[in-house]
């Protein structure tokens, strides 16, 4: 029973072991080249698969702050002082060091909320560490698509074929 | 997530990449890439990763899939296996 839990709660780990596994299969064993791309391709995927499956939590949403979350915490008196809002009351005084240069040069200084309190509980919120290094892989995974494709069309300009058996063929027989 | 459709989105994800490795037209192999990207792209947004599963959704599944059809397009649509 305790084997069956450890395969059922990291699915994700086995299901991006075998994608992995298949990409590596298809970049050796192909023969075609464009095949050997979308190997390539799904082998990325998986690895991103693998990134984006570590920051996940259990009953966590997206890790972006409500507009509610934010202004509403606002109102509320002083709760317990964590490191976040303390963070948040010294943006507010800078906000407040530039108002008053504002009301010196005649300019009426609006009046600014103290953030009293800004409760955040990071269990609630997906880990967006891996997700940012993860958008540069997906746009270095496009590139390097192209390029093997840009490759794929000049050496079918070049020797008429695509398929890898016969390029090498007709390498070794113009030596 | 609902862990059922998780099982589901990841089992299918293995079969569509099977799938487009295995078929012998490319075309049909790059339209396949394509449902893969966007299975994977389901599978993050459900994850709390929405801003990947968007670049996923654009990128991977639009720009991808439009590079290896006129790729096909320029050269030969059968292939060897």
């Amino acid at each position: 029973m305790e084997f069956l839990e450890t395969i059922s709660t990291k699915f994700n780990y086995w299901i991006y072991i075998i994608i992995m596994m298949i990409g590596l299969y298809a970049m050796i064993s192909k023969n075609n080249l464009v095949k050997k791309l979308i190997g390539m391709s799904i082998f990325q995927t998986a690895i991103i698969l693998f990134y984006v499956s570590i920051g996940y939590k259990e009953n966590a949403t997206i890790p972006i702050l409500y507009h509610d979350q934010v202004h509403g915490a606002q109102h509320e008196e002083a709760g317990d002082q964590n490191e976040l809002s303390n963070a948040v009351e010294e943006a507010a005084k800078e906000i407040h060091v530039a108002a008053d240069e504002q009301a010196e040069h005649g300019l009426e200084a609006s009046h600014v909320d103290h953030p009293s309190s800004l409760e955040i509980n990071p269990d609630h919120f997906a880990n967006p560490l891996p997700h940012v290094l993860m958008l540069t892989a997906i746009v270095v995974g496009v590139a390097t698509l192209g390029v093997g494709l840009a490759i794929t069309q000049k050496l079918y300009g070049e020797f008429g074929s695509i398929e890898e058996s016969e390029i090498l063929e007709q390498i070794k027989s113009a030596k | 997530m609902i862990w059922i459709f998780d099982i589901i989105i990841l089992v299918f994800l293995v079969v569509t990449a099977l799938i487009s490795l295995q078929v012998k037209d490319l075309l049909s192999a790059a339209m396949i890439f394509g449902v893969y990207s966007f299975l994977m792209c389901l599978l993050w947004s459900g994850m709390g990763a929405v801003d990947v599963a968007f670049t996923e959704a654009a990128v991977g599944a639009g720009v991808s899939a439009v590079f290896l059809i006129s790729t096909v397009l320029r050269t030969k649509r059968r292939s060897s296996d």
